[in-house]
């Protein structure tokens, strides 16, 4: 497919320059048009913040929702309408933060969707609070001391959920990043990929070379005990595909509708008859 | 007598349920026109629960303080119930231990053939086995023989029509009126006492092709639902004050992506937990005012199982048709009461107003009546986009605040076409009234009882079914009144203090009760002569 497909032309985008956003934009486009997907049948949805605003920069359907709540909303569209490609892609902040208990159930529910996480250790659009990813001592206006909490580990939580599938990829290399994306969108199931991203405005600590010195290629996917293993490296950084559990059942296919009708909801007609049996079965 | 008011108290656990269950299947099935409602406390064994049935010649459907027969399954009474017994209520002690002693005492008092009891047993306990359906038809036997002997006096006509009658309560006709407006998908949080939704939606999932997800907060509940409408389904969620706090920020996203959707808020007393199982009119004012931002709603009360069905239908119709949030608030007296009602109308027409997409499609298009056509995703040659900032007419993010106007504009634009649709209210009595008594909700039905009883020539009852936008003549009907009576089941009266804001109108006098009880029938009537005789 025409890789042009997406473009939205001319358009204002809201990004500094240099941010990693706009690579990421890059390769998902390139992935979706390698994989065919079409922007009629493709809605993304996100949540606010700056990565949050990637639904807006390219040609398909957009559910861009409120902070946190990315999760939801792309778990009811998919539910409603199997057919359609579903990607959930917003900030670390949102997805971890914000929205971290719909990211747990969602790993439990595990719809066919995709959820793609612009990790980059820092709010942005607050400009420039800690993150749920930030790293312990990592200073900014409010965490004056530097943070201590520990930092959120998604890959780590999400294997510890057997969630189908879990991949980190760096924006910094578009090919390999391209392949992970595409593997997930492919996959059948609840995926995540949290993609490392410097934010070049208010991380001054986890800067492209940064990521670059301690990123490496892990051969995935794994079992799940070596995938959670992998997971809690933090010397090094693995990337790829580190678990894949493709046995789990999928939610809308365990939804009643669905047991013997494979049409989108809206395309179907009340069921009248039943509703009149239904209302005279209450006699009893 | 030809009215007779029947209350079994007990534990949780101690089967109240059952007896309610059974017994009002057996007089309906007599041909006795029956009522009832319960309240109990938010425990799951022990505590002491009542269930009140009222058995009569003509149909009821209101709640009343006088006890004719109580049957304690306990020794432990509370406080209120206490207050229910009179020196002429007869208080069944003896020879009653278990429910199903309390369910043959009653049929053998009213006189009710054993046949029917029996047939009703065999029924309800088919999948238990022979040895439970036979305990059961000779505990029912004891009692009957029991009740029997007591040669209470009572006059209750049976009427045969009352046998084909339906009995539904609150919580199943908003699950009904769902389906009937086309409901397909419902995401919501258990919570008292909305739950009863979610599981008649769950258990008829499968029959009517809906998509029915217990979720993780009401949060998603709310979200999920608006991503179920965007991509063409018509979704439900189903809450409590507290579970719609949190659904708040979702439905101010609502307001703006100005997607359809259909709340059902069943209320309960407050603040925060407050008591969780009983009943209240206390969030009219959460309905109304929540979610930041300005955007229209309406809000749907519905007084009657009749209306709680019908209602809800509706609300299905005007979400999709206006694009915005429509509530049906109700509560829990709602929820659990219910009375034999000949039908429901299984014909309702379910509109909807999704649009085919063309290339180039404007989610937001600018119109003259604020609507632009809703097209989805995947039907169509457009793209379909939403988008919580303000945005242009394509549904993308913008800054350009002379379009903010007119977006605003627009939004708000709707809500035109939506009063004039108002639901108007219902007046009930003469027409020339002096005194007028207002009310809203679940409180329909004992303020039509007592306004009837007091019999006066002067004196009418006007009911809200739809509390906002406020029906047009509102204004008018007040206006003719000597004098005007607001009856809610709060602390504040909080719909009177929206007609004055909406229309101008002061009303003085307020009948209130937020005790976490219904009015009854008796406090309304005592409460309007006491107003009458103050001038």
């Amino acid at each position: 497919m025409d890789k042009k497909e997406f473009d939205m032309g001319p358009i204002d985008v809201a990004w500094c320059p240099g941010c990693g956003n706009f690579s990421i934009l890059k390769i998902l486009k390139d992935a979706l048009a390698d994989i065919n997907v079409d922007p009629k049948n493709l809605v993304m949805v996100s949540g606010i913040g700056q990565a949050a605003k990637i639904p807006h920069y390219l040609k398909c359907n957009v559910f861009n929702g409120l902070h946190g709540r990315a999760i939801p909303p792309a778990t009811g569209i998919k539910a409603s309408n199997p057919g359609l490609t579903v990607i959930a892609e917003s900030g670390d902040g949102d997805m971890y933060g914000e929205g971290g208990n719909h990211l747990l159930h969602a790993i439990r529910r595990n719809p066919d969707i995709t959820v793609i996480v612009h990790n980059n250790m820092v709010y942005g659009l607050t400009k420039g609070q800690a993150s749920p990813t930030s790293q312990a001592g990592f200073k900014t206006p409010v965490q004056v001391g530097g943070v201590f909490e520990e930092a959120f580990n998604p890959i780590a939580l999400a294997i510890a959920m057997d969630c189908s599938f879990v991949a980190r990829a760096f924006c910094g290399d578009a090919e390999q990043t391209g392949e992970i994306l595409k593997k997930a969108v492919g996959h059948k199931g609840f995926s995540l990929v949290d993609v490392f991203q410097p934010c070049v405005s208010f991380n001054k600590t986890n800067t492209f070379q940064w990521f670059k010195e301690r990123v490496y290629y892990l051969e995935g996917p794994l079992s799940r005990e070596e995938a959670f293993k992998k997971s809690l490296e933090n010397d090094k950084l693995p990337l790829g595909v580190f678990y894949v559990n493709d046995k789990r059942l999928v939610f809308e296919g365990q939804l009643s509708p669905y047991a013997e009708n494979g049409d989108p909801l809206f395309r179907r007609e009340p069921a009248r008859t039943k509703l009149a049996e239904l209302i005279k079965s209450k006699k009893e | 007598m030809s009215d007779l008011s029947i209350v079994l108290c007990g534990e949780a656990g101690q089967g109240i349920q059952t007896v309610e269950r059974l017994l009002t299947r057996i007089l309906k099935l007599s041909g006795y026109n029956v009522f009832a409602t319960k309240e109990y406390m938010s425990r799951v064994r022990g505590g002491v629960n009542s269930t009140s049935i009222r058995v009569s010649s003509e149909p009821v459907s209101a709640y009343i303080d006088r006890i004719d027969i109580l049957i304690p399954l306990t020794e432990k009474r509370t406080k209120h119930l206490e207050r229910r017994i009179s020196k002429k209520t007869l208080v069944l002690k003896e020879n009653i231990s278990t429910n199903m002693d309390a369910i043959g005492a009653v049929c053998g008092i009213l006189k009710i053939e054993f046949k029917v009891i029996e047939d009703y047993i065999r029924y309800y306990f088919a999948k238990k086995g022979e040895k439970v359906i036979s305990d059961n038809i000779a505990a029912a036997k004891k009692g009957y023989a029991y009740g029997g002997s007591l040669k209470y006096e009572i006059k209750i006509k049976p009427d045969k029509r009352v046998v084909e009658d339906l009995l539904i309560n609150g919580a199943e006709a908003v699950g009904l009126g769902a389906i009937a407006g086309g409901c397909s998908f419902i995401s919501a949080y258990p919570m008292s006492p909305s739950t009863g939704v979610l599981v008649f939606l769950s258990q008829h999932a499968k029959e009517f092709g809906i998509v029915a997800e217990q979720v993780e907060d009401e949060i998603s509940a709310m979200n999920m639902a608006l991503g179920a409408w965007y991509a063409g389904a018509r979704a439900l969620v189903s809450t409590s004050g507290g579970g719609f706090a949190l659904m708040e920020e979702g439905l101010s996203l609502a307001g703006m992506l100005e997607s359809p959707v259909v709340i059902h808020l069943a209320q309960r007393p407050g603040p925060a937990t407050g008591l969780p199982t009983r009943t209240e009119q206390g969030d009219l004012n959460m309905a109304l005012y929540s979610g930041h931002g300005e955007f229209p709603r309406i809000i749907f009360a519905p007084g009657s199982i009749e209306q709680a069905y019908e209602l809800t239908q509706k609300a299905f119709n005007l979400a999709d048709k206006y694009q915005i949030p429509v509530f049906v608030l109700t509560d829990q007296y709602l929820m659990d009461s219910y009375y034999n009602l000949p039908s429901l109308r299984s014909d309702l027409k379910i509109e909807k107003h999704i649009v085919k997409t063309g290339t180039g499609y404007k989610r937001y298009a600018l119109t003259r009546d604020g609507i632009s056509p809703r097209g989805i995703p995947g039907y169509g040659e457009g793209l379909v986009s939403a988008d919580s900032d303000e945005h242009d007419e394509l549904g993308h993010i913008t800054e350009d605040l002379d379009l903010r106007d007119d977006m605003v504009d627009k939004r708000l634009k709707k809500l035109e076409a939506i009063e004039d649709e108002a639901v108007p209210p219902e007046l009930i009595g003469p027409e020339n009234y002096k005194i007028l008594v207002v009310g809203w909700g679940s409180t329909y039905q004992m303020i039509k009882e007592a306004v009837a009883k007091l019999g006066r020539k002067d004196t009418a009852f006007l009911h809200f079914k739809q509390v906002y936008p406020l029906p047009e003549d509102t204004r008018e009907y007040l206006g003719k009144a000597d004098k005007v009576i607001m009856i809610e089941n709060n602390a504040t009266s909080q719909f009177g203090n929206l007609i004055s804001l909406y229309t101008g109108f002061e009303i003085e006098d307020r009948i209130l009760k937020y005790d976490g009880l219904p009015f009854s029938v008796e406090e309304i009537t005592d409460g309007i002569k006491e107003i009458i005789k103050h001038g």
